[in-house]
């Protein structure tokens, strides 16, 4: 997700049943060395997770000292005792921020809603239906993994321009709907699922749309809230597009907006990190509530920038 | 294939009729399920890569409407012979060098670490997995920061080491791409740890069980079964890592903007530029199809590796 796009092939079958935590291993012989061995591990990883979240906390430090104290130097934050929440103030009061989390936050969740429901609709139609072409468009679907959409944004641009959609929020939503792996995981997640309950509603007479909403797409909760985080993040954390295709400050989206913040804060060092940390907030926020979905989602697709 | 063979009834074995009278029921309601993705599809995935073609043969202008006047492959010829091409590419290309192995070799190492430790594994991911789902221009700010010259944190833990003036990271053309790979380490790396958590998870315990009973030493079980089992999620991380590398924007345009000079100028940024700030979205769009075509090959590269591993398993 780091950049956006995707280029892979979801490898585990129902995509989200690869358990995140790992298993507790009882080896029964040799246990005095093994735990020993074990210690060891925990002290090296330990060290290495320390070492991996001192950027972050320097950050938060740096948002909590003022500008003055940051702007002397490293040092000058590491001897500071205080506390203030005056960086954060700066950057609140300042409004940019509420137009960027407001322009992300729509874009995020209409790209969201319409991915998920028209390729979950198209991976049914694939996992369900036997129709004429049903092979052309598999193959097309996978021809477009491996279509690097960055690489596009040129093109992109011209098309949203030729229709005047440049500086709109449209220019941000409408090219990120086709996040053609989804459509593959949420076929994968339906080839599991048993097909009596269907067969006995399609004898009632149900037609393909009510069996989709009332009884496929209940069942499916796991994948779907997945794939609606992982493209969640995708579009909020996407840099490339929104950069090109909107200009406007007050239709900037968090990561436009951040880009922005380098030039024009100059030596507010911590109004910079606070901006920075604000700009994460959102994100720490849905992976603490979500934390297991997030994971499996992405060992189970192999979703990459 | 498209007359119904309703005209003898009585002969055709039942069974492929049902299915023919099955396919013919299905077409138009899958169709109608398939539609509104594949207009989306087709609008952004296929649209632009084919207009992008197109005006790679063109002297098209983002200031001017349409295609301009017919160029050939002159514009594949500019792009081929300007040294700013292949000097992006090179620089493409030793990104990639210089975060492959550590992203690779640091995200196995946690993972083996992380699976034989039972306490703290909501801190390890935290630490390890939480900058990898942050904006690019978080971490790039953060970054940014720590690299400022003389008063940043990097360079006053480098003097507290005894490295006296250190030169600044990104404003030296030699280790400026440096700065940039440790920049991607520690922002990705929870990607591939994650990855190789969930291989870590497919490997049935009772191998590591005989071997205990055999008397493998830890190393030795890593070494034997740990390894080789994991050759699978390797493979993928490794050209899912090629295949990100060469697409890399973010942290060259919010760190470097490609400088100092053209130090750190990649494909994606030269394109961008070309387009954006040159207005010359002809010899652009050559530059996208020349760097479109080297990620298509690994990316098929890789549906094939994968393929033939699946056929192994």
């Amino acid at each position: 997700m780091a950049t956006t796009g995707t280029s892979s092939t979801p490898r585990r079958t129902p995509g989200i049943s690869a358990a995140a935590p790992p298993p507790r291993r009882v080896t029964d012989s040799s246990k005095n060395s093994s735990r020993a061995f074990n210690v060891v591990c925990g002290v090296v990883l330990g060290v290495f997770a320390v070492l991996w979240l001192i950027p972050s906390l320097w950050a938060i430090k740096t948002s909590l000292t003022p500008n003055s104290v940051s702007a002397v130097g490293a040092e000058e934050i590491l001897r500071h005792g205080g506390l203030t929440l005056e960086p954060y103030a700066n950057i609140l009061r300042g409004g940019a921020i509420w137009d960027w989390y407001l322009a992300s936050f729509f874009t995020a969740a209409v790209t969201t809603a319409l991915t998920v429901v028209f390729a979950s609709m198209s991976g049914y139609a694939l996992s369900r239906l036997q129709f004429r072409g049903r092979g052309l468009v598999f193959v097309l679907m996978l021809a477009g993994i491996m279509i690097p959409s960055q690489v596009l944004v040129v093109p992109i641009f011209q098309m949203l321009d030729a229709v005047s959609l440049l500086n709109t929020y449209w220019a941000v939503i409408l090219p990120q709907i086709p996040y053609v792996i989804a459509v593959f995981v949420f076929k994968q997640f339906f080839d599991g699922l048993p097909k009596e309950l269907e067969e006995s509603a399609r004898i009632d007479g149900a037609g393909f749309w009510r069996i989709y909403r009332s009884i496929i797409m209940p069942l499916s909760k796991p994948v779907v809230s997945a794939m609606a985080i992982l493209a969640f993040v995708n579009v909020w954390n996407n840099l490339l597009l929104p950069l090109f295709v909107v200009s406007n400050p007050e239709l900037m989206t968090i990561p436009v907006g951040l880009a922005t913040v380098q030039g024009s804060f100059g030596q507010r060092y911590s109004d910079i990190q606070a901006s920075s940390i604000l700009g994460a907030l959102p994100l720490v926020i849905l992976f603490l509530l979500f934390q297991r979905r997030i994971v499996e989602g992405v060992a189970g697709t192999g979703l990459k920038g | 294939m498209s007359a119904p063979t309703i005209t003898q009834p009585g002969v055709a074995a039942s069974q492929p009729l049902r299915k023919d009278r099955m396919r013919a029921g299905d077409t138009k309601p899958a169709w109608l399920f398939i539609a509104p993705f594949a207009l989306f599809y087709v609008l952004f995935l296929i649209w632009p890569t084919i207009y992008m073609v197109v005006a790679s043969f063109f002297n098209t202008s983002i200031v001017q409407e349409g295609f301009g006047s017919f160029a050939g492959f002159g514009n594949y010829q500019e792009m081929l012979t300007r040294p700013e091409f292949w000097s992006a590419m090179w620089h493409t290309l030793q990104f990639t060098i210089y975060t492959t192995p550590p992203l690779v070799v640091l995200a196995f190492l946690f993972a083996i670490l992380a699976n034989r430790v039972r306490r703290g594994q909501a801190l390890f991911r935290l630490a390890f997995f939480v900058p990898f789902i942050l904006p690019s221009a978080a971490i790039a700010l953060i970054w940014n920061f720590i690299y400022t010259p003389a008063s940043g944190l990097l360079a006053v833990v480098q003097g507290w080491f005894g490295v006296e003036a250190p030169s600044p990271v990104l404003g030296t053309p030699s280790i400026a791409m440096v700065g940039i790979a440790v920049t991607t380490v520690w922002w990705t790396i929870g990607f591939n740890f994650i990855l190789y958590l969930a291989g870590l998870q497919d490997i049935p315990r009772e191998l590591y069980e005989a071997a205990a009973l055999d008397g493998a030493t830890p190393w030795q079980q890593i070494r034997w079964i740990t390894i080789p089992m994991l050759s699978r999620t390797t493979t993928l991380v490794v050209l899912l890592q090629i295949i990100a590398s060469l697409k890399i924007f973010d942290q060259v345009y919010l760190m470097t903007g490609g400088g100092p000079g053209i130090a750190t100028e990649v494909a994606l940024g030269l394109i961008t530029t070309s387009a954006f700030t040159d207005f010359r979205v002809g010899a652009a769009s050559a530059a996208s199809v020349l760097l479109f075509i080297v990620i298509v090959i690994i990316a098929v590269l890789r549906q094939l590796i994968d393929r033939a591993q699946e056929r192994r398993a």
